[in-house]
């Protein structure tokens, strides 16, 4: 069984982005563990595997492109574009200072 | 109670058609169907009010002819609020149309309004959305399932003619099956992804949840179709979906497979293998068959389902729209941190491409019974419809109820839940599997066995 | 002790298509109202897809097949998953595992190709140095890929007449997802005259293309180099050294795979015998890498020399002070700082960079028959090095002017056009080449055919009068009574050395033909 430690939480949380509490990387550390221990089944399938590419697109459709043309009938005005932010400024979105 | 929200689709459009009532009546009805009992199920997240459908112009002379629909909560409607059930979208009023949003509304659907989900789709209960469960209108006391519950929870109670869902996998006909109604889930890339807040976008399939299989193929037949602003549409032509379902299904071949009944609770494959039974009085060959242990498919679909939600979810940093990431609830936080875990270095190559590469071998499994029958039939769901609470601090829930139809997700095929009758009182469901697109045939296959019973008749509210 | 620096490129391109990359949005951003320029696909909204835009796709491959790149027949894109306020979806449309364009290379410090037709540069498994011969140096290219740009961040203080919030960054979107071609290096560059030459030559190449205007100043064009110093130095061997005899092979090996600009460069000590006055004795080699920096923002060719410079002087003295070697997680980041014109720290070492690639789902994957790219390798034009060459066999030219000429896109066209006509005209293209070179010339009003005329003109008028002529052929014999003697007792060519001093006398205004038959005349 794989055991996913507290310190491997917050490193996976930080590159998640995820805020989590002292209490919540416990529990995740535990649930985490339990969900791979699942997953780890799939290592009894290791010689079917072997000689077998990777499924990534399941719509069999290859060479899908648009042509170069403008779309504008769904270009956003700015002040849709800006509609559901709570922070905005002179036609920008605002952010914590970012250094730089 | 014999209001007009008790419809079928197909009776509202003959309803309108002879001049008996408008489709606006149909959507008054739903309306007062929904004030007076959804407060109990608890389908709707939001839904339009009475003063307001009078501002909105009647489409009698449509494809639909006004007749009320109710779209999952991942659907964006412009202007109108869509949630995906999460405190993150509390307040997040799209700038844009889905694209079947689009088509349902040129097609002349009146939108009543937003059905509830697990957040971000992420669950088979809808008891992890942010916003409280939605509860199964059969009994209760118990889950309609996830995560399209608030979909078919609103179809089953009657508080509309139909909906649209999502699955990724089960998500569309596992609820049907808890809920007793009809839910197609169409192959991957038949109905366009654009405009619906994205799951694991290599296998969600938006698709019709209705009261009957003819409403799931008409339905369908206007959700369908290529989009190009969705790269993994397919551009096959779409058919009228209803026009041949009265074909003969003499002489096709169904596959059972054994692995499917493993697990299953005694009632459901009692019903489960009756209708199979009633499949061969239709004039259909049944055979036994043996697929993959769907055990596999549930380790696949969790790595790459956590793995594209891990990605999928990291535009939501509240700096567009929404708040910022501490707002995600814990299935959510769940699910992003096993993405991220499977996906960061030293990890990729045990866990995503070795899921990768099994998904490639389910898709072979498939095939090769593809090559022996024509459809695959088995349970919906491994159980009947579970009790409210169950699902909580259990981090493969979804997988566990939803591990029937992950396979067929997870391979892209065309499937359908169908009633097929009651155990201990709640509903069971039928899941018919075809090749990918194989929209017709599944259908036709459903409606036949739908019309030679009278499961699809039953309702909750009696 | 020497100090060698080892430097990589990532240049980042914008392509000047028409609709930005995965919708179709103007990929023109310069100049709009902020987060104008958007749609629910580069604003990230939820439920927006990506579509690829067939011509970026197309020309990044024409670029990479421009730069002696190898074609992956099948390709893909893959999610680089990281926050930053300016990427909207939380990862970039990238490619890793499987770029459009592999294994290419450029030459520079030379035309090579104009003297070897045949380079090896596609296939060198290593950067082929031949200065001495001046054959240039060719430049391994490892990948040259396709992704999209991100929004644009400002600070308060950027901003004029601010007066919103403090403490706080603005994002503007126009930018997102304009097509954004990396072409990264090896670390094969070893002074700062080759990344400035070697950036000139790819800016060119990009220009003539037409996929970019591959501006730094408007950002169209950007580099970030990454270089550390190969440190060398020499130490007297302890008597337990001496007799253990352990002796290592050469030069450090850079493990296969990924970028070598990130592969790991550990020390490693040679041993070698060396002479002194005639004594054998044993000393070690010992050569150690200093800690990789790369450096950002530089919007100039100017700064980014003034910046390498800089850091391999702070990097030498740096290295004395601690001895600090490379090693796995501290690279640094530096920004350089233009006014002070130094490198300042940005991350002291590399974040967890952990980007999680893997295939984009919402794009379904790519393949490129043998016949699709041999058709986009037709629409290459032809490219300036070809255009030194063929300058120079065809019309005898100078090295030197093809290569000034060819420097402007525009130029080179006016120059072919009049080339044409002077040919026609009789007059001499390599003439032709020196006006335009050396006369800054108003190209805009004056067309090539009249600019011919003109020169046809002047020369007329230039030629010396007939009389004229004969006193300075008169001259040119008085002044070389040996050459006269000599071809009258028969050495014919005596009187190619009298044209030339007439050429002299005359200042370049004599008509060499003309010249050499009144020659004749005189000496009859």
């Amino acid at each position: 069984m794989t055991e996913i430690s507290k310190e491997e939480v917050k490193h996976i949380a930080d590159l998640a982005k995820l805020p989590l509490s002292d209490e919540e990387t416990g529990k995740l550390a535990v649930e985490l563990s339990d969900t791979i221990s699942h997953i780890n089944i799939l290592s009894k399938l290791n010689l079917k595997i072997k000689n077998l590419s990777e499924t990534s697109q399941i719509s069999g459709l290859r060479d899908i492109f648009r042509e170069d043309v403008i779309d504008s009938k769904r270009i956003l005005p700015q002040k849709e574009a800006l509609s559901n932010c709570k922070n905005t400024h002179g036609g920008y979105f605002v952010v914590k200072r970012i250094l730089g | 109670m014999t209001g007009l929200n008790n419809l079928t689709l197909k009776e509202a459009l003959e309803g309108i058609t002879n001049g008996e009532f408008s489709g606006r009546d149909v959507v008054v009805d739903c309306l007062a169907a929904i004030s007076q009992r959804d407060s109990k199920v608890r389908a709707y997240l939001s839904s339009v009010s009475l003063d307001e459908i009078n501002s909105i112009e009647p489409r009698s002379d449509s494809v639909l002819k006004d007749l009320p629909l109710a779209l999952k909560d991942n659907i964006l409607t412009k202007d109108f609020k869509t949630t995906a059930s999460s405190s993150v979208l509390k307040d997040y009023k799209p700038q844009y149309n889905a694209t079947i949003a689009e088509k349902l509304i040129r097609a002349g659907a009146f939108l009543l309004g937003k059905t509830n989900m697990d957040a971000w789709a992420h669950g088979s209960s809808t008891e992890t959305s942010d916003f409280g469960p939605t509860l199964n209108p059969w009994d209760l006391t118990r889950l309609p399932g996830g995560s399209s519950g608030g979909s078919a929870a609103a179809v089953a109670a009657d508080l509309c003619l139909a909906a649209v869902g999502t699955e990724t996998a089960g998500s569309i006909r596992q609820p049907a099956g808890w809920c007793g109604v009809v839910g197609f889930k169409p192959s991957y890339g038949r109905v366009s992804r654009y405009g619906i807040v994205a799951m694991a976008s290599s296998t969600d399939s938006p698709g019709p949840i209705t009261k009957t299989v003819w409403d799931a193929a008409f339905l369908l037949s206007i959700l369908a179709g290529h989009d190009v602003y969705d790269a993994t549409s397919l551009p096959d032509e779409v058919p009228d979906y209803t026009a041949r379902l009265n074909d003969s299904v003499g002489g096709l071949k169904i596959g059972v497979p054994k692995e499917y009944f493993e697990g299953v609770e005694n009632g459901v494959s009692q019903k489960v293998m009756e209708a199979v039974k009633q499949l061969e009085t239709l004039g259909c060959l049944v055979k036994e068959i043996s697929l993959l242990d769907p055990k596999y498919s549930i380790a696949v679909y969790t790595i790459i389902q956590r793995s594209e939600v891990s990605s999928n979810l990291a535009r939501y940093d509240g700096i567009r729209y929404g708040e910022g990431r501490e707002a995600f609830g814990p299935e959510a936080k769940r699910r992003i941190m096993l993405g991220t875990y499977a996906l960061s270095a030293g990890y990729y190559d045990a866990y995503y491409k070795t899921a990768e590469k099994v998904r490639t071998l389910i898709i072979n499994d498939f095939n090769r019974a593809f090559s022996e029958v024509d459809l695959i039939a088995g349970p919906v769901s491994p159980t009947i419809a579970l009790p409210v609470g169950v699902s909580r601090g259990q981090s493969m829930f979804g997988e566990m109820a939803d591990v029937l139809v992950e396979p067929s997700s997870i391979a892209g095929l065309a499937g359908i839940s169908v009633p097929c009758g009651f155990s201990e009182g709640m509903p069971v469901g039928l899941d018919l599997i075809g090749p990918k697109l194989s929209e017709e045939l599944v259908l036709r296959v459903a409606y036949h066995y739908e019309q030679s019973t009278e499961w699809h008749k039953e309702r909750p509210n009696g | 002790m020497q100090f060698e620096p080892i430097i990589g490129l990532e240049v980042h391109v914008e392509l000047k298509t028409k609709s930005k990359m995965f919708c179709g949005c103007p990929a023109d951003h310069f100049g709009r109202e902020p987060n104008s320029n958007t749609c629910p696909v580069c604003l990230g909204l939820p439920g927006a897809l990506p579509v690829p835009n067939k011509k970026a796709v197309e020309w990044c491959i024409m670029l990479g097949l421009a730069l002696n790149c190898r074609v992956n027949e099948d390709s893909y894109f893959e999610r680089k998953n990281y926050f930053y306020p300016d990427l909207p979806k939380g990862y970039q449309i990238s490619q890793y595992a499987k770029p459009f364009c592999v294994n290419g290379s450029i030459v520079i410090l030379g035309t090579s190709r104009a003297r070897t037709p045949e380079s090896k540069g596609a296939d060198a498994g290593v950067a082929q140095h031949d200065e001495g011969q001046g054959r240039g140096k060719t430049i391994r290219i490892n990948r040259v890929h396709m992704e999209e740009d991100t929004g644009k961040l400002l600070h308060s203080d950027q901003i004029p007449n601010y007066q919103g919030p403090k403490d706080v960054s603005l994002v503007d979107f126009n930018r997102s997802g304009v097509p954004l071609v990396e072409i990264v290096t090896e670390p094969d560059f070893k002074s700062t005259e080759e990344v400035v030459d070697y950036l000139k030559k790819l800016q060119l190449i990009v220009r003539y293309l037409g996929i970019s205007d591959a501006d730094m100043e408007k950002g169209s064009m950007r580099l970030e180099p990454t270089i550390n110093l190969k440190v060398t130095e020499s130490v007297s061997l302890s008597r337990s050294e001496i007799t253990s005899e352990g002796v290592m092979p050469g030069d450090p090996a850079l493990p296969a795979g990924r970028s070598s600009i990130d592969s790991g460069q550990g020390v490693l000590s040679a041993q070698a015998r060396m002479t002194d006055e005639g004594q054998n004795y044993w000393k070690r080699k010992e050569v150690s890498y200093t800690p990789l920096v790369e450096i950002k923002n530089i919007n100039s060719f100017k700064f980014v020399k003034q910046a390498l410079e800089y850091e391999i002087k702070r990097q030498s003295e740096e290295f004395l002070k601690t001895r600090e070697q490379k090693k796995a997680g501290n690279k640094a980041t530096m920004g350089y700082n233009e006014a002070k014109k130094m490198t300042v720290l940005q991350r002291s070492k590399e974040e967890a960079h952990d980007y999680r690639y893997f295939p984009e789902p919402d794009v379904p994957p790519m393949h490129f028959t043998k016949s699709q790219i041999s058709n986009l390798k037709s629409q290459i034009p032809e490219l300036p090095e070809a255009k030194v060459v063929r300058y120079i066999r065809d019309w005898s030219i100078k090295e030197t002017e093809a290569v000034i000429i060819v420097e402007n896109k525009n130029l080179a066209a006016y120059f072919e056009t009049a080339a044409a006509e002077a040919l026609q005209k009789d007059y001499p293209v390599s003439k032709l080449s020196g006006v335009l070179v050396n006369k800054r010339l108003d190209f805009a009003n004056l067309n090539p055919k009249d600019l011919v005329q003109k020169l046809v003109q002047e020369k007329e008028q230039e030629t010396l009068k007939h009389e004229e002529l004969a006193e300075v052929c008169r001259e040119a014999v008085e002044q070389n009574e040996r050459a006269v003697s000599e071809y009258q007792n028969g050495k014919k060519e005596s009187l190619q050395f009298l044209v030339g001093q007439v050429m002299k006398i005359s200042r370049g205004r004599a008509e060499p033909q003309l010249a050499a038959s009144v020659l004749k005349d005189l000496l009859k």
